[in-house]
């Protein structure tokens, strides 16, 4: 079932191809990261602390050197000084060169267990890992702080000697964990709590969580006797990764070309550097092809998982479900550097609901963790966590449908944000109200120990800048090259939207990821933005496409533009039926006057569509053992426009299954001394298809007017609503709420005997 | 990985020589599932790998109704449950290697690395202490016997001395009217190690109903798997009831020595031996019925 | 310390030869001495999948086999999986019913199903699930895996 505002007649959008990149996925042919492979290459590994907090007080590499078969060894001191230098990060902003810098090869101090200190090419992987054996540090071990409400103490032991905390837009003069405190505020808090016929104030907590992509990163290097470097990375933006390596190495950005290889997942996780300054050095070093791959212990270690987070929410509700007041205060763990990602969370926080009164405050604080990195709809889900979770304790109270409670208060257009920004076109009550004419919603639940949960969820989608290079081929069919790299399908997508764009068959468009050299900039693939944004830059490169044809065609006939009709592959004339050309002779006919029909489109569209999602999940609870089964899930979401209908699926499925592991089983469990215990996908247990019902999904189209087709970007918010409709299909099974992810059997079984 | 040798050798008398030769720097490999893990990550050290899978004792399946199951070491679990007089007389025993990781742990894993790697979390355990396997054991000095429950001595460590392995079980036929299951709890429904491991056996009187003999051994809650005999007492020569299932888990609550760890508190762990005790009498008490009324 | 060690197996019908030392895993050789990068590396301890492949007709983590293991044997990769006249019906299955995302997992799918399938033509979705509960997806929900695998069963039936 899908709600359209207006009914478009599409050729090839809402379509379901096969992915053009498909074969040689099926096939094992695809080329990611590790499968590069370059006459003369050495492998690299990393030496990483073994201590969460400590002093490098000496670092000795000779022997490891001396290793027959080692070609060179690598430190901090091979990168330049990035002492009170900024990294200019593009639209991700500008952040201390010295965070990124240090992350990859640490300076001074060890910030967590796993950050990388020495690191070492070698002629076989096995003998890099035996020449680390050989590199002596010596270590001062520092009391470790790990949590955030420590972290923000007086006393706590101080990661960084020069972190000021930025309060309220001001630097202050003490050293502290707190990189930062925000604020949102609106209206009069007193006055709307005091109007309240209820009051709830709860503390809501989640565990240090992994995006969990199955490849681990991996990088190649080639340098250049002419300084010139070439690197091979899964990353999810090539742009991006130049950017930042080529401020790390301190070289300029035309001396390094980025070649995005296939990417096994991402979920943000891929966004920063790791290995790839590192490759570089020794390749440098080492004058041969260098390849760092990270094995699984690594990428839980010392990659960028999301916050651990503490959010203590009050609500103040009306008895008729009207939501007069909310104070929030969010501390988000950065890890080992600064930049938690706060500011989301807080923004997205009450998002779905128009609220007069508020005050939100936000802390990006570090820890001695790794240092987080983006995890699909970053900071929203641990804030929605808690706002949908409360919601429903309060339709309990009242006696309330969950439903009606939240399209009581539905935000729409013209509501204003809590960064006083208007909404624009958004679909939150039309999606809610699929929820509830969902056979799911109005199906019963019956059986013991089983529980109904719903709960939404609101991410603001990005625009930032895409390019693509659209080319007509003698044959009539056409290469795009995109500057998004695809981790999920998206070069399909985007094509789909050119060939609509221009009016030929999806077939028909010859998509591919291309390096830095080879399109204009294109921001990373993230926030949910490629088929939005790149998806843009393709309609309007087929729109040029289009009319550069026209042009051509009424020249060879010698009339007025505006006589020459395109439609179903033939151009024809108007005012003659006689006259007729296919595009694929017309394409001939360019090539043999070398007419060159091309388009390379870079912008930057301002209009994303922010997009909401209401989910339903049955969940069945043993009593004895905590243990929760999800008998039933389905994800309500509005997409603006579906491009492709089972990538859309898809990308809801996934989101969702990366909720309910969250939710049920993830997380990071460390002893005292700051040591990760399940570092495996053994015991870091995310779900298998054992533990997964079929995800049903009903796609809600409500176009966004920023976008020609409508699109609204839809990978990250389906992983925000499912916390909360687990959380409250437990309460709902079980009679009990559990307020700290996960909600795992033992917490479970103990909140039980805890309520008897 | 650090560096070490390979042998493969296809009689037990080449691998007891080799093993004789290198003494503690050489470890059996059986499927490889956790020894090939633990060289990788540096839990264990060695020069010498001896493959045993060419060395037909360890892999022999050989069932008589009278002399019971001779079941070689290194057969792997899907060769356990895929095998029709196996899978139809010890289904207790099925359980275990039906839960041992999935589908490609099983098509290595053998019962004889399980023990041998002795693990207090080890599925097969406590399923072939209830089933009163012995292990048969070769080595320099020859072949010798030890029952499954002295096999494991301390987590990672078994009763083998230098220069011996491990070459089969010997499992009795079971006796008449004989049940047994194996339950243990995971937080997923697959692929975990086990929190709690639960196995349980019985054989009934004629009457159906009177146990004549049980056996109750726990994993994951101490440093071996345990044998609880406090539970077995309880249950010995009474009329199977929800009264006596009761009491016999909360001895076995009582044996647990649990700790707390990443998989779980001691607590809880000794909540679950409850749950999971009961609820694995229960089906063994089924089964044994319904091998009855199947003769 | 003995050196490299000569091991001749059959890859895929074809015979193979192969030096490697012992502690090289069966995935590492293949990637990396024979190239066939299909098989992937997800976790190097047997919990995911990738790196599935049909080791003496059954389903294996290559990960946990040393490749010295593989002498005499006989072993089945994605790479193999195709046929002569085209994509197998797991592929196509798989294709048709958008059964990946980044794709990472998708070779040691294929293998591991195509294993259920000729072990058990008819598996239910219960069966599938089981069956896959050792390879792990990050991006899809499993659910139209599952699906794909239904199909695929249908497609390979009409086949027949």
């Amino acid at each position: 079932m899908s709600t359209t505002e207006t009914k478009q007649q599409y050729k090839v959008i809402g379509t379901r191809p096969v992915r053009h990149d498909g074969v040689d996925k099926v096939t094992g042919r695809a080329v990611y990261g590790a499968d590069v492979q370059l006459p003369g290459m050495l492998y690299g590994k990393v030496l990483r602390s073994p201590h969460a907090h400590a002093r490098i007080k000496s670092i000795r590499t000779d022997k490891a050197l001396a290793l027959e078969g080692v070609k060179a060894v690598v430190t901090a001191a091979d990168l330049p000084d990035s002492a009170g230098r900024s990294a200019n990060l593009g639209e991700l902003g500008e952040v201390p060169l010295q965070h990124i810098s240090h992350n990859v090869l640490a300076s001074g101090k060890v910030l967590y267990q796993g950050h990388a200190v020495a690191a070492v090419a070698a002629t076989s992987a096995h003998l890099a890992e035996e020449a680390l054996d050989l590199i002596e540090v010596e270590y001062e071990v520092l009391a470790p702080v790990l949590e955030v409400l420590q972290a923000m103490q007086e006393n706590a032991p101080l990661l960084h000697e020069d972190l000021f905390t930025m309060e309220l837009g001001q630097k202050s003069n003490r050293p502290s964990n707190i990189a930062s405190h925000q604020t949102f505020q609106r209206g009069d808090l007193k006055a709307g709590f005091a109007a309240a016929d209820h009051i709830l104030e709860r503390e809501y907590r989640s565990a240090t969580v992994h995006q969990g992509y199955i490849e681990p990163h991996a990088a190649t290097a080639v340098w250049n006797a002419d300084g010139h470097f070439t690197l091979w990375c899964t990353t999810q933006g090539a742009f991006s990764m130049r950017t930042c390596v080529h401020q790390v190495l301190g070289i300029p950005v035309s001396k390094l070309k980025v070649i995005p290889t296939e990417i096994g997942g991402g979920f943000g996780g891929k966004i920063p550097a790791y290995g790839e300054p590192v490759a570089a050095l020794l390749a440098r070093k080492t004058r041969r092809p260098v390849k760092v791959v990270m094995d699984r212990t690594e990428v839980f270690l010392a990659t960028g998982p999301t916050s651990g987070s503490y959010v203590k929410l009050k609500m103040g509700v009306k008895r008729d479900g009207r939501i007069v007041a909310a104070e929030a205060m969010l501390a988000y763990e950065g890890g080992a550097f600064p930049g938690a990602i706060v500011g989301a969370g807080g923004l997205c926080l009450l998002a779905p609901y128009n609220i007069e009164n508020f005050v939100i405050d936000m802390y990006d604080v570090v820890v001695n963790k790794p240092k987080t990195a983006a995890y699909r709809a970053p900071g929203a889900p641990n804030s929605e966590h808690a706002t949908e979770a409360m919601i429903d304790e309060f339709c309990d109270l009242l006696k309330m449908d969950p439903l009606e409670f939240r399209l009581k208060n539905a935000a729409k257009e013209g509501d204003v944000q809590a960064n006083d920004v208007r909404y624009p076109r958004i679909g939150c009550i039309e999606t809610l109200e699929a929820a509830r004419a969902s056979e799911h919603y109005r199906s019963k639940l019956t059986g013991p120990n089983r529980g109904r949960g719903v709960a939404a969820g609101y991410w603001m989608n990005a625009g930032l800048t895409s390019s693509v290079v659209a080319r007509l081929n003698s044959d009539g069919t056409v290469t795009l090259a995109e500057g998004s790299t695809d981790i999920g399908g998206t070069r399909t997508s985007v094509a789909m939207q050119l060939a609509e764009s221009l009016g030929i068959r999806a077939e028909d468009v010859i998509p591919s990821v291309v390096d830095t050299d080879s399109v204009g900039y294109t921001e990373v693939t993230g926030g949910s933005r490629v088929t939005y944004a790149t998806g843009y830059a393709a309609y309007e490169a087929g729109q040029a496409l289009r009319s550069q044809l026209i042009e051509q065609a009424s020249k060879l006939w010698k009339v007025e533009t505006e006589r020459v009709l395109f439609e179903d592959g033939i151009f024809c004339d108007r005012e003659d039926a006689a006259r007729k050309i296919s595009l694929p002779e017309l394409a001939e006919t360019l090539a043999h006057r070398s007419v060159d029909i091309r388009a390379c489109i870079t912008l930057t569209p301002q209009k994303a569509g922010g997009a909401f999602g209401v989910h339903i999940a049955d969940v069945e609870v043993d009593p004895e053992t905590g243990k929760v089964t999800v008998l039933r899930y389905t994800a309500v979401q509005d997409v603006g426009k579906a491009i492709h209908p089972s990538y859309v699926e898809g990308q809801m499925q996934g989101g969702v299954a990366q909720g309910i592991g969250w939710a049920l089983n993830e997380e990071y469990v460390y002893n005292a001394e700051g040591r990760m215990q399940n570092a495996s996908f053994l015991d870091y247990r995310m779900p298998t298809s054992l533990d997964l019902p079929m995800i049903e999904t009903i796609i809600v189209e409500v176009p966004n007017p920023g976008h020609p087709y409508g699109v609204r970007g839809v990978g990250e918010v389906p992983i925000v609503p499912p916390l909360a409709t687990i959380a409250n299909a437990i309460a709902h099974a079980t009679g009990v709420r559990l307020y700290e992810l996960p909600m795992s059997p033992p917490r479970v079984v103990k909140a039980m005997q805890a309520k008897k | 990985m650090r560096a070490f040798d390979y042998a493969a050798p296809k009689s037990l008398k080449e691998a007891v020589a080799l093993l004789d030769q290198r003494g503690d720097r050489a470890r059996v490999l059986s499927g490889g599932t956790d020894l090939i893990v633990q060289v990788r990550e540096k839990r264990r050290d060695l020069d010498l790998m001896v493959d045993v899978k060419r060395i037909p004792e360890l892999l022999e399946i050989r069932y008589d109704a009278t002399t019971g199951l001779t079941l070689g070491a290194s057969v792997a679990c899907n060769r356990i449950y895929e095998h029709p007089v196996v899978s139809r007389t010890y289904p207790g025993l099925v359980d275990a290697a039906f839960l041992i990781g999935g589908i490609q742990i099983q098509n290595r894993a053998s019962l004889g690395g399980n023990l041998c790697n002795a693990s207090p979390a080890a599925d097969s355990i406590p399923a072939l202490i209830v089933h009163r396997a012995v292990c048969v054991i070769a080595g320099p000095k020859g072949q010798r016997e030890l029952p499954v429950e002295q096999f494991c001595v301390a987590p990672g460590r078994n009763a083998l001395q230098t220069a011996e392995l491990l070459v089969s079980f010997r499992i009795p036929s079971p006796p008449p009217r004989f049940g047994a299951n194996y339950l243990r709890f995971i937080p997923r429904n697959e692929m975990d190690i086990a929190v709690v491991g639960c196995g349980v056996s019985l054989s009934l009187e004629d009457d159906l109903k009177t146990v004549a003999a049980a056996r109750v051994s726990l994993g994951a809650v101490a440093p071996t798997p345990l044998l609880v005999a406090e539970a077995a007492a309880v249950l010995s020569s009474q009329p199977f009831s929800p009264e006596i299932v009761d009491k016999a888990a909360a001895a076995a609550q009582a044996a647990a020595r649990p700790i707390s760890d990443m998989r779980g508190t001691a607590e809880y762990r000794r909540h679950l031996v409850g749950v999971l005790t009961r609820r694995a009498l229960l089906k063994a008490f089924e089964r044994a019925q319904e091998v009855s009324h199947d003769r | 310390m003995t050196g490299k060690v000569r091991v001749s197996a059959t890859i895929n019908g074809e015979p193979a030869d192969f030096l490697c030392e012992p502690r090289q895993s069966l995935l590492e050789v293949l990637r990396d001495e024979l190239k066939m990068t299909g098989t992937k590396e997800g976790c190097n301890n047997g919990n995911c999948g990738a790196c599935n492949v049909v080791f003496n007709g059954l389903l294996v983590n290559s990960c946990i086999v040393l490749a010295v293991e593989a002498d005499g044997a006989t072993v089945e990769t994605i790479e193999g999986v195709m046929r002569p006249e085209g994509l197998h019906p797991l592929q196509t299955a798989f294709l048709e019913n958008a059964a990946l995302q980044c794709g990472i997992c998708t070779p040691g799918f294929i293998v591991s199903a195509k294993a259920l399938l000729e072990h058990k033509p008819k598996a239910t979705e219960a069966e599938i699930r089981h069956w896959c509960a050792g390879n792990l997806c990050r991006c899809t929900g499993y659910d139209k895996i599952v699906r794909a695998i239904l199909d695929a069963e249908t497609r390979l039936e009409e086949a027949r």
